[in-house]
């Protein structure tokens, strides 16, 4: 009888271990480890690099393009404080594009949650034939290799020093002046969105924030937002920036008028670094999506650690009519190019003439 | 808590008298100045009370004494009511305390920064007050003192209105500090205004060919009136050419704003700087 129990306790362990395993993906996992498809084979490339389970990842690669393993990571985990350092793949989609007995090409859409929030790459991956199974071709990557070098760096930097009084009356300095040279309030499918350019008119740095209220037709406020990452905050004298407003759930019917409001902050800023935005070009994308592409070019001697594009788009009067934004996964190495690309809607796509690229930059404290 | 209390009895205390004051009327100043002690003779035992803008006093009087006020009691200048309860009933008379002398000014000067030639920019306000704090009222002469680097000192003389004394100036021509000091007899309050730069004017720029490369250099940039712009602000240099656009923002360092662009064929570039558009200049070829 005792014997009996325990061979029903072992039985029914081993039973729940098992609906366990099927439950959390194994079957699914064990078939997409077989790679006997080059959609089993992607996915489960991909399954590895979420594990961060490199060895294994490594293995199901093409080795014929000479890949080596440190580079595959550095390029999926990322290097030097980038974006990519803060992200995790999160989720995949894999749907084929073309396929024979050899060679097939998978389109993958990866959906990475960063510091910045949730992101998506679409890439294409060509898989080959090895014997029974197939293995993916993960293209060699191309990091740039700039020449040893001493780069002299002397851009300007602005402090606010001395003591900040609380007596009334005393010796005090004024905000930094800034203007919203421009403002359009558009209707999108699920939203209101209103954007435009600020400038800072003064000669000292400024730091800043554009808050916009919806006023509805008796005059009280609808809903308040400010700009929150659709902005270049840090403005340099003369610098313009575009600026974007989301309002989620909003129609425009029921909007009579917009605040507009400017928080300008005096705040300490560097003139450096310096980026250059290269060869930009509007495109379409692997997807059919149109894209403004461009490359990224930091001209000065410290690594910039994460990037972000701003662009706004202009119809032929110069209003600006829409405003886009993406983050950049690789950190910007002092004098390489980094490719960049953010998204048009079709309909701006259309009645855009012309368009203006600013650079947001992050870089860590040095130690 | 139980100071409000106190406040709040005394101002009822002094409220409700008419209702029962029949004690002999008390003799005081009709006026007195800003933390100047006075006594008020009395005669008989009882409670005095000085209910003042900010401040309450309580003492007890001794037969055959005057009510002796400090100076301290009456730095506030305003209405005070002054109480004296005895056997006989209370009695309460006014006092309006005056500003003292003026001693003090507080000057507000606007903008911190302002840019050159513009008319009616900068405004200074001093307000006058007493060794107390109190505004002084009375009329009296403030003297704006206005300095700019390697000009001759002016100023302006104005009576205060009520206690205060205000002026309106444009910007010079010319940036640098301008210091702008206050002056009330011996009291002197400094402040200074930036005087910056206005927008560019006649904005140029050369190129230089490299091997691969094209520098871009402007002239010096200057405003209309010849200052210098100050070093950080924003130059934008934009390429156009086949490749697509290329554009930098580079700060001015030295007055002088650079950039370098690859260029491999017909290109084109222009320059900006805030609302001021430079030349521009047409590659055909590499350069």
């Amino acid at each position: 009888m005792k014997f009996v129990l325990v061979l029903l306790i072992a039985l029914l362990t081993v039973g729940l271990v098992a609906a366990g395993w099927v439950q959390s993906g194994g079957m699914k996992l064990r078939a997409e480890r077989a790679a006997s498809t080059p959609e089993e084979a992607v996915r489960a490339l991909l399954a590895d690099i979420q594990a961060h389970n490199w060895d294994q990842a490594y293995a199901r690669l093409d080795h014929s393009n000479d890949i080596q393993q440190q580079d595959f990571v550095r390029e999926i985990a990322g290097t030097d404080g980038s974006l990519r350092t803060y992200s995790a793949l999160q989720g995949f989609d894999v749907w084929p594009v073309h396929a024979d007995a050899s060679h097939s090409t998978l389109r993958v859409r990866f959906n990475w949650s960063s510091a910045v929030g949730s992101l998506d790459e679409v890439r294409d991956l060509s898989v080959v034939r090895d014997g029974n199974t197939w293995k993916v071709v993960w293209p060699k990557p191309n990091f740039a290799n700039v020449p040893l070098q001493v780069l002299p760096v002397n851009y300007l930097r602005w402090d606010v020093i001395g003591r900040r009084s609380d007596d009334w009356g005393s010796a005090s300095v004024d905000s930094p002046k800034v203007r919203i040279i421009s403002m359009n309030a558009v209707e999108r499918p699920d939203s209101v969105v209103v954007l435009g350019e600020v400038e800072n008119e003064d000669t000292v740095p400024a730091y800043v924030n554009i808050s916009a209220t919806l006023l509805k037709q008796d005059g009280s406020p609808l809903a308040q937002q400010d700009s929150f990452d659709a902005i270049a905050h840090s403005l340099l004298p003369k610098q313009v920036s575009p600026y974007r407003i989301d309002f989620p759930g909003a129609r425009l019917n029921q909007v009579k008028s917009v605040r507009m409001d400017a928080h300008p902050l005096l705040v300490p800023a560097s003139a450096d670094p310096v980026i250059t935005v290269e060869n930009q070009n509007v495109n379409k994308d692997a997807l059919g999506r149109t894209v403004l592409k461009g490359s990224l070019v930091n001209q000065s001697g410290q690594i910039v650690n994460i990037a972000q594009v701003l662009a706004a788009f202009y119809d032929t009067s110069g209003k600006v009519i829409w405003v886009s934004d993406g983050y950049v996964d690789d950190a910007l190495i002092p004098q390489a190019p980094v490719p960049f690309a953010v998204d048009i809607p079709p309909d701006v796509a259309t009645r855009m003439h012309d368009y203006h690229v600013v650079v947001n930059h992050y870089t860590a404290p040095r130690a | 808590m139980g100071r409000t209390i106190f406040h709040l009895s005394a101002v009822l205390l002094a409220s409700a008298l008419p209702l029962f004051a029949q004690a002999p009327a008390l003799q005081v100043p009709a006026t007195v100045t800003a933390g100047q002690s006075f006594a008020i003779p009395r005669n008989g035992r009882g409670t005095f009370y000085l209910v003042g803008p900010s401040h309450v006093l309580k003492q007890n009087v001794d037969a055959g004494r005057e009510i002796a006020i400090a100076g301290r009691d009456v730095s506030t200048s305003g209405t005070y009511q002054a109480i004296l309860c005895g056997s006989e009933g209370c009695t309460s008379a006014t006092i309006q305390v005056l500003s003292a002398a003026p001693e003090r000014l507080t000057f507000l000067l606007h903008p911190s920064r302002v840019p050159v030639n513009t008319p009616n920019a900068v405004n200074g306000t001093a307000i006058v007050s007493d060794r107390f704090h109190n505004t002084v009222v009375a009329p009296a002469k403030v003297d704006f003192r206005l300095s700019l680097a390697g000009e001759e000192i002016s100023t302006r003389s104005v009576q205060s209105v009520r206690g205060i004394a205000w002026f309106e100036i444009g910007s010079r021509p010319k940036q640098g500090s301008l210091q702008v000091t206050a002056a009330l007899g011996d009291t002197t309050e400094p402040r200074v205004i930036q005087q910056v730069a206005s927008e560019a004017c006649g904005l140029r720029m050369s190129a230089t060919p490299g091997p691969h490369a094209v520098t871009l250099q402007t002239d010096p940039i200057r405003d209309c009136a010849g200052n210098p712009l100050p070093d950080g602000t924003i130059v934008s240099f934009t390429k156009t050419d086949a490749a697509g656009k290329s554009t930098v923002d580079t700060p001015i360092k030295k007055d002088r704003a650079t950039a370098k662009f690859e260029v491999s064929g017909p290109a084109h570039i222009s320059v900006a700087c805030g609302e001021a558009l430079g030349n521009e200049i047409s590659f055909a070829g590499r350069p």
